[in-house]
């Protein structure tokens, strides 16, 4: 099902807007051509029979990584700070923000 | 509770969602400390503050917390996976959440609740926490104000998410099972369900209908629900809010709406995106996680008692123990409705095995409940830690009448505080049981000082043997036992 893998301009549009992208027109043009293309890459496997085999999520065969709940040492404060374009309180002061988060 | 039922012929229909904070030494994918409450931005490190070319490793205590919840709502723990949650927000750094999506760790269960209906559970699922924002300047709030500050201690501390089936029907349920649902996440030892705090955050998605056969109507997310009684306000305004639309001729909008308490209303925020929105992809630094049998029994082994079994086997205690007072339906004594809430009191308390232990030490169950739930409970902190033995040795005092039940109350006050022997408490207080010849000798000169008030009594107003014993009590500081008052009154009476 080739038609399956197919991406739209306006595809391209939404997505840039959700990464908050501004792409030019020609931009535009450029980038659904080489997403297409990628997906077109994606239709190759889909092309296989796959019938029995099981979704792949991760590419190293391994489970359970974990670590002991035992503290370690944090960065700090000033150093963390001194990075940020804007400091009040020792909080980062960030532009107000219309609505809670998502 | 407050809760009314809506106009007739509606039904409201709510499910809830839960974020409880995990009660790790860490947070879930770095060592920083998960501590409420320190001064911000102390506890950070490249991996919460989403610095570029740091990776998250996770934490084993939350993941097992997570089974341990699952396996307290009885769901199905199963193989899971973590995705990446896309979007923007100052107190994400990494622009995305890591969260667990379509394979959750937890699936398909149900929480009894005490009335006895069962709410059905979707998923409890492992997920970070985000930075704390605080909205500066202009009002304070949201709206008006004109630049936020951002702490990220509680960055990346372990979340674990519970949805629940839209299976609830009224506020009373809603609030219901959510305390029920905090009983439970402290029982397990996850959570110290601190609502104030935040560290159990709850969402309702609220719709409603005009008939149970009906398909669900368009629902409201309402947030920023701060405690239980929050809760079961916003429930009950947005269902009314919601049929008052739809009665009107109007419609439902899917939104997100914020729960102003002082003015007690839903606000609208902003209307939804679409899930798909959020372009979740799966994590490429995390592996999948993988509980085989062994693990999931380890972990279930460690789980104590439940709420639920802890009240359950008081109400079997009171029934045994032969002294249950309210309705027969079964042929035993059940428990009264009054005692039911008693029961209610200790088990949130923490007080169930002082009241089995004292029980045990042979002490009436229902006094030494009642005691429990209603002068103990009064510090429980320090009930806790009472002797059970000199707990029983107590009210055996009062049950045989040696100390009245306003001396118990002045001896426990003291118990509580310095432990003991209570009989050389009452003894220091003063506290010794009145002779019998001295009741006898006080009841009659007040029957003698009293003769209108004896002759209704002794043609058969019982309303005035409560006058009688109050003159005695008076008249004897407290120290007369009222049962052998009310005894003595009766014999007089013949």
């Amino acid at each position: 099902m080739p038609g399956r893998y197919t991406i739209t301009r306006d595809d391209v549009a939404h997505v840039a807007e959700l990464a908050r992208l501004e792409l030019s027109e020609a931009e535009l043009d450029m980038f659904t051509e080489q997403l297409g293309a990628v997906l077109g890459h994606a239709a190759d496997v889909a092309a296989l029979d796959l019938a029995g085999v099981p979704p792949t999520s991760h590419a190293l065969a391994l489970t359970n990584v974990l670590r002991p709940d035992e503290p370690r040492p944090c960065l700090d404060r000033t150093e963390v700070l001194v990075a940020a374009p804007s400091v009040e309180d020792d909080r980062f002061r960030v532009p107000s923000i219309m609505g809670e988060a998502p | 509770m407050a809760a009314t039922d809506l106009p007739a012929g509606w039904e409201m229909v709510v499910g809830l969602e839960v974020h409880c904070e995990l009660k790790t030494a860490t947070k879930l994918f770095c060592g920083c400390p998960n501590v409420f409450g320190d001064e911000p931005n102390t506890n950070v490190c490249p991996v919460c503050l989403g610095l570029p070319g740091s990776l998250p490793v996770l934490n084993q205590q939350a993941v097992e917390l997570a089974m341990a919840i699952g396996t307290a709502l009885g769901c199905e723990i199963r193989p899971s996976t973590f995705h990446r949650k896309n979007y923007f927000y100052p107190d994400m750094p990494k622009d995305y959440q890591i969260s667990q999506y379509d394979e959750p760790i937890n699936v398909d269960g149900h929480l009894e609740l005490p009335d006895g209906s069962v709410v059905g559970i979707v998923r409890a699922h492992l997920e970070e926490d985000t930075g704390k924002t605080t909205h500066a300047g202009g009002t304070g709030r949201i709206h008006g104000s004109d630049h936020s500050l951002v702490d990220y201690n509680r960055s990346g501390v372990p979340l674990v998410e519970i949805v629940s089936a839209p299976d609830i029907r009224s506020a009373t349920q809603a609030r219901a099972y959510a305390a029920e649902l905090r009983a439970v996440l402290v029982a397990t030892g996850a959570s110290d369900g601190r609502m104030e705090e935040g560290s159990m955050r709850v969402d309702a998605n609220v719709s409603v209908r005009r008939s149970p056969d009906d398909p669900l109507g368009t629902r409201c997310e309402i947030k920023n629900l701060n405690s239980l009684r929050s809760l079961a306000r916003a429930v009950e305004y947005e269902a009314r809010r919601q049929v008052e639309l739809l009665e009107a001729g109007e419609r439902v909008v899917q939104q997100t709406r914020h729960w102003d308490e002082d003015a007690g209303r839903t606000i609208a925020l902003r209307s939804k995106e679409e899930a798909t929105d959020y372009r979740y992809f799966l994590e490429p630094d995390l592996v999948p996680v993988v509980p085989d049998a062994q693990w999931v029994t380890a972990v279930a082994d460690t789980l104590g008692m439940l709420p639920a079994a802890r009240r359950r086997r008081l109400e079997e205690l009171l029934t045994t123990d032969g002294a249950g007072t309210g309705d027969t339906p079964g042929g035993g004594a059940a428990p009264t409705p009054a005692q039911l809430d008693q029961i209610a009191t200790v088990v949130d308390l923490g007080l169930d095995d002082l009241v089995v232990e004292t029980v045990a030490a042979g002490v009436a169950a229902p006094l030494v409940l009642a005691r429990s739930a209603n002068e103990a409970a009064t510090d429980p902190d320090l009930a806790r830690k009472l002797d059970p033995v000199a707990f029983a040795g107590l009210l055996g005092m009062e049950a045989s009448g040696s100390l009245s039940a306003t001396q118990v109350k002045a001896v426990l006050s003291e118990l509580l505080h310095t432990g003991g022997d209570p009989a050389a408490i009452a003894a220091s207080k003063g506290f010794e049981a009145m002779a019998e010849d001295d009741l006898v000798s006080t009841v009659a000169g007040l029957v003698a000082d009293h003769p209108d008030e004896w002759a209704r009594y002794r043609d058969g107003d019982d309303k005035l043997a409560g006058f009688f014993t109050g003159l005695v009590m008076k008249a004897t500081q407290g120290k007369a036992n009222g049962k052998a008052v009310a005894a003595e009154l009766r014999r007089l009476r013949g």
